[in-house]
Order: C-alpha cells, then sequence, then structure tokens
C-alpha cells in the first residue's frame, strides 16, 4: 500500500493521450520544485565551505566530505587516518536497522503466512487488525512504547507482579529499545508484501511436493520461500529503510546516547554542532546507501519476474 | 469532490482570517520549554492587548542553530545563556537597545548591570540566574556528593544510573573543572587527557537529555542528574529525594537574559515585553516559578519565603567557585566539537 | 488432502505468533488508552476512573497551544491532502490513460522520489533549499513540504484503482458522441471516486502524522500537533498527552474504517 515505486504494470490506453503533458504538468512543477532541486541544492552545499556556528559560504570545499571519511587527530594536523567515527554512526546504523528487520521478518513472516492462509473472508479483517497501529501517529507509538517499557512502567509491574522477574529489567536506553521501537514502527511493511506473495502463491506446488514426501518445513523452505522471496525481499527494505534514517525511536527511546545517522545529521542543523555542509553530507550519503539498495531491489525483482516468466 | 473542495476553501479562509486576527498585536517569544508561568504571559497579554506568541527550544546551541537556519526575521526576542548572548553579539544577530527605550533599567541590580558578556547591557536585560551542578537521589546513594567525581568517575552504585545535559557547553565545563585545567583550554595534553577522561565516563553515563533532566529524577530512571539548581529544587518538590551537590572543584553559574533579535518583526512589542520583564513584581513571579535568582532589586517582598532558604541557591561554606561558561574561538572550539563527537559516537 | 494426515498450509506456531505480533502491535496503545483515564497526576500511580485528562485537554493552561496545533495541522492537512490529490489524479490519468511515452517513466520516479529518499534527507534538503531562496519558515513552508511527499501517497491508490477500471466505459461514451473532457469527468471520475477517497485519506494521515520534516521547515511559534506533542514528551510522558494519543488514535481508526468500507464498495462490476 504505501512504499516502494508505484507500479507502473498493468495495460495502460492512450485515451488521453493528447492531454498528458498537461495532466503532468502539476505534478512535474511541484515535485521538481519542491523535490528534486532540494536534493540537488543540498548537494551542492555538501560541496560548501561552513560559517562557524551554522550557515555556509559559498566557497568550494571537500572538507565536509573530508570530515567524514580522514581523521586528522584531535588538532587536524596529523597525517590523514581513516576516520571510523562516522562510518561506526553509520555502520551501527545499519546493524540496529538490521536488527529490527530481522526482528520484524522473524514474527512478520509467520504472521503474513497465517494471515494469507485464512478464508477469504476473513482475511481483510486480519490485514485491518495489522494495519491500524499503523495509523497512529509513529511519535505516539513510540512514546507509548517509552511509557511501556520504563524500569518503573506497566511492562515491567505486569512481569513482577506475576513473579516471572524479581526485580525490573532495565530495557529502555538500550539498543534492544531502540530495535524493539524500530520494529514496532515498521512492522505492517514488512507483513503487507509478504502477505500479498503468499497470497498469489500456488499452494498445489506444496501439495505436489507433499506428495513427493518433503517434510513440511522442507517444503517451506524449498518450494514456498523461493517463490514468496520477492514479496519477503520487498518487506525487508519497507523495514529497513526508513530505519536507517529514524530519528525518534533512538532519541526517545535510547536516550540520544549514541548517535544514529538521523540524530546526528539533526544535530549539524539544530543541535550544537551547527555544521550545515557536513550535515549536507551525511544525508548525500545516506541518500546513496538507500538508493544503492533500491536499484538492487529493482534488479533482484526484474530478474525474479524472468524466471517467474 | 466539489463539496470537498468547497469546505476545504471554507476551512482554509477561516483558518486564514483567524491568522490575520492574530497579526494584529504581538511579540514572538523564542524560549527556554517550562521556563516562564502561563499566569504570567496572560498578565503582559490582558495589560497591554499585545499577544505573546510562545515557541521553545532545549539548549542554547540548538537556539542559535534555529535562529541562523533562518529564524531571524521571524522572532522578536529569545532568552540566551551569558556566553551565548556574547556569540550572537559576535554573530551580529542581536538589535542594539538604544538609551530610554527601555523605562526599568533602573531596576537592574548594578553587578547584573554591566556584564562582560554585554558590556553596558546594549542588547539584554537580565531574566534569571543560577548554577549548573548535579542532583543525587539519596535513596540510591548516601556517601558523600560534594566531588565531580559522581560524573565523571562514579561510586560503582551510582554508575549506568547517570544523565547528563544534552548540551556541550555546559558538560564541557564541567569536565574542565573535574579535571582542573582551564576551560577553551588550547593545551594538547590538557585537551588529549580532557578527549581521554569523557571517554572513560562516558561507560558509566545512562542517557544524555536536558529537558527531561528533572523527569528523570522524579521518576526514579536515573539516580544522578546533571541539573540546574531550580530544576532540581522542583525535582525535590515533586517527591524526589534528591541533594543538589556544590562540588568543591566548583560549579556552573549561568545568567539568562532577554535578548532584542536582529530584524524583530514586532520591535515596539517586543521593548514593551521586555518593560514588563524588568518590573520587580513580574521577575519575582517568574523566580517563584522557576526557583531561580532574578538580578532586579526590590523583589523580594514579591518572592516565596521559601526561596531565600532553598538549598540549591544557598552553597555550603566549602563549596568551590562558581564560574560562567567560556566562549572559545573559532579554532578551538573545533577540537571541543570534535572531543563532544567522540563523546556521542 | 484427505489422503494426507495433516494440513499441508498451516505450521504450528504460526498461530501464536500472529497472536503475540498482534499482542505487541497492541499493548502500548492499550495501555496510553487505560492510562489516559488514570485520575492520578503521576502516570506511574493509577488512582482510579477518571476523565479530568480529557478536560484538561479542552480547559486545561495547555489547551490553547494544542487547539491551535490541532488547528495548523488540520488545516495544512486538508489543504494539502486535496492539493496533492488533485495533482495525482491528473498524474495518474497522463500515467495509466496517456499510452507510451518518452516521459513516462521519468514521471513515475518523480512523483516516487519522496518514498525513496528517506524522511530525514527530504527535511535537510527542504531547509536547505527555504534557505538558500530566502523564504521565511512558517505554516506555508510546511504546507509546501507536505504537498510535495503526500502526492505519492496519493498517487499509489489512485493509480492502482484506474488500473483496475477498464477504458470499455469511456470507449462506449465517446462512441455515443461524448467528448474526451465528458469522458473523463462523467465516466472516468465517478468510476475513480473509492480510489480518490483513499488516496485523499492517505494522503491526510501522512500529512497529519508528519513530525520530522515539519520540525525542520516550521517557523517560528508555529506548532502542528506533532510537533507540540513531542515538544511536551521531551519533558517527561504526561497524562493529558496520553489523552491526547487516545483521541488521535480514535480519529485514525475511524478514518482507515472509512477507508476500508469505501474500498471494498466497488462500484464498478
Amino acid at each position: 500500500m504505501t512504499g516502494g515505486a508505484p507500479n507502473s504494470g498493468g495495460a495502460t490506453t492512450d485515451t488521453y493521450a493528447k492531454a498528458r503533458t498537461w495532466l503532468l504538468m502539476p505534478a512535474w512543477l511541484v515535485l521538481l520544485v519542491l523535490s528534486l532541486t532540494p536534493v540537488a541544492l543540498m548537494l551542492v552545499y555538501s560541496f560548501l565551505t561552513k560559517e562557524f556556528r551554522g550557515g555556509v559560504i559559498w566557497d568550494f570545499s571537500l572538507a565536509a566530505y573530508d570530515q567524514f571519511f580522514f581523521d586528522r587527530g584531535l588538532f587536524g594536523d596529523e597525517p590523514a587516518r581513516i576516520e571510523w567515527t562516522y562510518i561506526g554512526i553509520f555502520w551501527r546504523s545499519i546493524w540496529q536497522a538490521g536488527a529490527a528487520t530481522v526482528l520484524s521478518l522473524l514474527i512478520g513472516f509467520p504472521t503474513a503466512y497465517f494471515i494469507a492462509t485464512r478464508p477469504e473472508k476473513a482475511r481483510p479483517i486480519w490485514v485491518f487488525l495489522v494495519t491500524i497501529p499503523y495509523w497512529v501517529n509513529l511519535l505516539i507509538r513510540t512514546v507509548s512504547m517509552k511509557f511501556l517499557l520504563r524500569d518503573q512502567g506497566p511492562l515491567n509491574d505486569f512481569l513482577m507482579f506475576t513473579g516471572l522477574i524479581d526485580s525490573p529489567i532495565h530495557i529502555i536506553n538500550t539498543n534492544f529499545a531502540v530495535q524493539l521501537g524500530l520494529f514496532y514502527s515498521y512492522l505492517p511493511f514488512m507483513v503487507l508484501p509478504i502477505y500479498a506473495a503468499v497470497e498469489r502463491y500456488n499452494f498445489t506446488l506444496s501439495e505436489a511436493a507433499a506428495d513427493l514426501y518433503a517434510s513440511k518445513w522442507v517444503t517451506l523452505r524449498r518450494i514456498l520461500l523461493p517463490a514468496v522471496k520477492p514479496g519477503v525481499v520487498a518487506g525487508c527494505i519497507l523495514v529497513f529503510v526508513p530505519s536507517l534514517g529514524s530519528f525518534l525511536a533512538p532519541d526517545l527511546l535510547g536516550g540520544a546516547k549514541n548517535f544514529m545517522i538521523g540524530s546526528l545529521i539533526e544535530e549539524q542543523f539544530k543541535g550544537n554542532a551547527g555544521n550545515w555542509p557536513f550535515g549536507a553530507a551525511a544525508s548525500m550519503i545516506l541518500l546513496t546507501l538507500v538508493l544503492i539498495i533500491l536499484i538492487m531491489f529493482t534488479r533482484q525483482q526484474a530478474k525474479s519476474n524472468k524466471a517467474g516468466g | 469532490m466539489k463539496n470537498l473542495l468547497k469546505s476545504t476553501a471554507a476551512i482554509a479562509a477561516l483558518a486564514l482570517s483567524t491568522g490575520a486576527a492574530m497579526a494584529q498585536e504581538k511579540v514572538v517569544v523564542y524560549h527556554w520549554f517550562e521556563y516562564i508561568p502561563q499566569e504570567l504571559v496572560d498578565k503582559f497579554t490582558s495589560q497591554t492587548g499585545i499577544e505573546v506568541v510562545m515557541d521553545t527550544y532545549d539548549s542554547n546551541e540548538g537556539m542559535l542553530a534555529s535562529l541562523k537556519a533562518g529564524g531571524i526575521g521571524t522572532y522578536d526576542v529569545s532568552v540566551p545563556g551569558d556566553y551565548m548572548v556574547e556569540i550572537m553579539i559576535n554573530e551580529g544577530i542581536l538589535d542594539t537597545i538604544a538609551d530610554g527605550e527601555l523605562a526599568n533599567t533602573g531596576n537592574i541590580l548594578p553587578e547584573w548591570a554591566d556584564p562582560s558578556f554585554d558590556p553596558g547591557r546594549q542588547h539584554s536585560i537580565p531574566y534569571q540566574w543560577g548554577s549548573t551542578s548535579f542532583a543525587v537521589n539519596r535513596d540510591v546513594y548516601s556517601g558523600a556528593i560534594d566531588t565531580t567525581d559522581i560524573l565523571f568517575n562514579p561510586p560503582a552504585e551510582l554508575s549506568g544510573k547517570i544523565n547528563m545535559l544534552d548540551s556541550q557547553g555546559e558538560v564541557m565545563a564541567m569536565a574542565a573543572l573535574h579535571m582542573g585545567i582551564p576551560q577553551c583550554s588550547s593545551d594538547r595534553d590538557q585537551l588529549k587527557a580532557l578527549n581521554a577522561m569523557l571517554q572513560e565516563a562516558k561507560g558509566n553515563w545512562a542517557s544524555f537529555n536536558s529537558d527531561t533532566a528533572k523527569e528523570v529524577l522524579v521518576s526514579g530512571d536515573a539516580a544522578v542528574g546533571q541539573i540546574y539548581d531550580g530544576f532540581s529544587a522542583k525535582a525535590r518538590e515533586e517527591g524526589a529525594n534528591v541533594e543538589y551537590a556544590f562540588p568543591k572543584q566548583g560549579y556552573i553559574v549561568w545568567m539568562d537574559n532577554v535578548v532584542l533579535l536582529k530584524d524583530a518583526p514586532n520591535r515596539a512589542n517586543a521593548l514593551k515585553f521586555m518593560d514588563f520583564l524588568l518590573e520587580p513584581e513580574n521577575i519575582a513571579a517568574v523566580s517563584n516559578y522557576a526557583r531561580y535568582g532574578s538580578g532586579l532589586k526590590d523583589v523580594a517582598e514579591f518572592l516565596d519565603p521559601a526561596l531565600a532558604t532553598l538549598p540549591e541557591s544557598n552553597p555550603p561554606a566549602d563549596a568551590g567557585a562558581g564560574v560562567f561558561i567560556k566562549v572559545c574561538d573559532e579554532q578551538t572550539q573545533a577540537v571541543y566539537d570534535k572531543i563532544w563527537t567522540n563523546v556521542k559516537k | 488432502m484427505a489422503s494426507r494426515s495433516y494440513d499441508i498450509k498451516s505450521y504450528t506456531g504460526f498461530k501464536f505468533i500472529t497472536l503475540a505480533c498482534l499482542v505487541i502491535l497492541y499493548a502500548p496503545l492499550v495501555v496510553v488508552t487505560i492510562y489516559s483515564f488514570n485520575a492520578s497526576k503521576s502516570i506511574t500511580v493509577w488512582e482510579g476512573l477518571s476523565l479530568r485528562w480529557y478536560v484538561d485537554v479542552f480547559v486545561g493552561p495547555e489547551s490553547e497551544k494544542f487547539k491551535l496545533a490541532a488547528m495548523n495541522s488540520f488545516v495544512i492537512a486538508i489543504i494539502a491532502a486535496t492539493v496533492s490529490t488533485t495533482i495525482a489524479t491528473l498524474a495518474a490519468t497522463a500515467v495509466v490513460r496517456g499510452g507510451n511515452f518518452r516521459l513516462r517513466t521519468a514521471s513515475l520516479g518523480l512523483i516516487s522520489l519522496p518514498l525513496m529518499v528517506p524522511e530525514i534527507v527530504t527535511a535537510v534538503a527542504t531547509l536547505i533549499f527555504f534557505n538558500a531562496i530566502g523564504f521565511d519558515r512558517g505554516l506555508m513552508t510546511i504546507l509546501m513540504a507536505h504537498i510535495a511527499f503526500c502526492i505519492p501517497f496519493a498517487y499509489l491508490p489512485i493509480s492502482a484503482r484506474m488500473q483496475g477500471i477498464e477504458d470499455t466505459y469511456e470507449q462506449a461514451a465517446m462512441d455515443l458522441y461524448a467528448t474526451k473532457r465528458q469522458a473523463f469527468t462523467r465516466i472516468l471520475l465517478p468510476l475513480m471516486m473509492p480510489g480518490i477517497i483513499s488516496g485523499f485519506l492517505l494522503a491526510f494521515i501522512v500529512s497529519l502524522d508528519d513530525f520530522i520534516i515539519t520540525n525542520f521547515v516550521k517557523g517560528a511559534g508555529v506548532e502542528t500537533l506533532p510537533t507540540a506533542i513531542f515538544g511536551a514528551v521531551k519533558q517527561g510522558i504526561k497524562p493529558n498527552i496520553m489523552a491526547i494519543s487516545t483521541m488521535l488514535l480514535g480519529l485514525s481508526v475511524i478514518m482507515v474504517t472509512i477507508s476500508y468500507f469505501i474500498s471494498k464498495s466497488d462500484n464498478t462490476k
């Protein structure tokens, strides 16, 4: 329903071919001015000189990228080594987003599969149930999560009440809390594409495998999984990409203690650092990363479409 | 669709007309969160008919960044701390208040009338002053707390339960006091040692939060919090068994000031607002609310008597000295930025 | 199937995981809803049922701020959703009913651009853009940013719907001497309505929800509901925030229910 490129498929007609320039004009205008130009300007800004405490000076400079990739010591006069700080922040974000994706997949796949194998009439209700929380403001969901997970929060109260634990488990302000928050934020994005793929899956294939004495789990792994792989990959991307640039979960659930990409970028514009070209450069690097992932995904989709005939 | 468009147009027109009505007389204030009582704002509006539009920030640096990112020309006044006033003057984003433009400047205490960060008070008036140190939950820790070791080299029972302010200036200044080195030091060995010390200390910290600095102490999420004196007093009044520390290594003293911003869209109203805050009765209401000192004469009769005996504003005799945060030059600041990123990476 | 003693489709544990999944999804929302009816001023102590925090939202000391923020949010969401839905409908007509043309793929790419760019990057880029052209930040900048990123969200259901409508209806109308304009407004547009309404609602919710971009491009003292809530929760979760959250939750559920029933009503058959 959301995310991914709007599909271009389906048969099209040319009824309104003559008017198409005019029909497309508003979209082109708005998006060229408000989406493409800003990104282009951001690219330009990443090559400008920073103004002390925010803003830019219109002089070409590679300083932002240099700062990102090279470490010249605390005082900037040592020979350049690879700077691991920002790569590390990116790596942590990738790792956190990856963990959240795996978590989503482990829970999302069985859920999607279960829903897709319900009687046809019951399916929309299940889908509806899974998607409702997504419609609640992300901020509110994250805050709710924070409230639930607090040391003195309802979850710990409940677990202590049931006698499962003696003292509160400390979850808030940990990496796990951030992963949990990301998982919670984007889970429906994992469930929906997998659901769509499983729903289209022809179960006679599994029947055939079973007739040949394949066990259920072998059937799942060898027959079903390859068939629904595009849906799984799409789900993973839809969870991974927004998690990568997320800002709320690390800030509210992670205690703002460890930078993630989102908070690193935010800090350059709204926080202490005030280094616009560096913020623009970090944004460009993030954007490049995401585009590479999306291109790999499109290629993979195209390949599996061919293979699937 | 037609009906939808019609109702949309109606709502838009309504929104624009209320917007226009509000645009008549207002003053746009860029203020710290939770730092002015609503009743005082209402009093100003009812006295002058000027509406107060309030936007909030949670750190001096965040405020500056936002102003430089296009905020200038949209806000009338803001409330920077001492060192930030100096920075803003250097940045050229403050307007000058001419002699006689404010009627009540005579109410300013002499010791705050000519501060080093704004000689002659050309751009600012005092708002509140206080200190920044840290508070310790006495239910968790009963040992001595008159040392910055509590923050930077804590005993085992406090490790992992410390909240620091998410503010470079306050953390760095406190760290400098802890190590006994000057602020904005450019001595390489001192800076290296500072960097190493913070790396070590970070392992003991649970979170960086300025705006929830009080909340984490009240809720028990943190047992130690770097905090402003008034916030500590409020946390205590809200039920947290916390004690505010005056470390022997010293602590931070600050003054927040109301400044007139360059290109203020409602300059005349901004001056009225500043004059309003220069009346002892009004600024005393802020002190009663925020639990800080005011910097004006003749406020005593309006103050909550409890303020005079507040442990947070009465340092013991053996406390270290209170120091202002210093402004570093660009080159030195670059090193401090780097150390700060290292702390938060 | 009868020859086998088990159901090939069902896997033990999947049902349990599904139910666990729903519990995880709903637990935080349910907890917040329950606590919004708490009589206590503290969020940690339960003192019995009360509506005081709902009253507080409407008449309490912060009510003015939240009312103004809600007003801003709704006005922006309605205008942004209307404009982006209109733009998306026209664009979908060109892409789905405009034959094959050179800029078709480029158009699709451009329309989906706001979906591919991470939100924080869009926020930074938009801030830089308004700063570079010297545009004062305020309600207008929020609105412009929202219109842009709402377009793909409005476009998706609309184009999906249009692909599902065979063009025989329009062809029949034109065979009966209807002009193309009439075929569009009298035949295609009414058939498109469920898609257009879904697109509008999707765009509306996305705009109403947005925090990151709004936070970067908002002007002095201009708050939308999410930025006002963020400002409030940064200082700790208070009961009145839970009441607001619960009301927004209710609103979202109502809207998605409407959208669900509209999409179920298929008027092409």
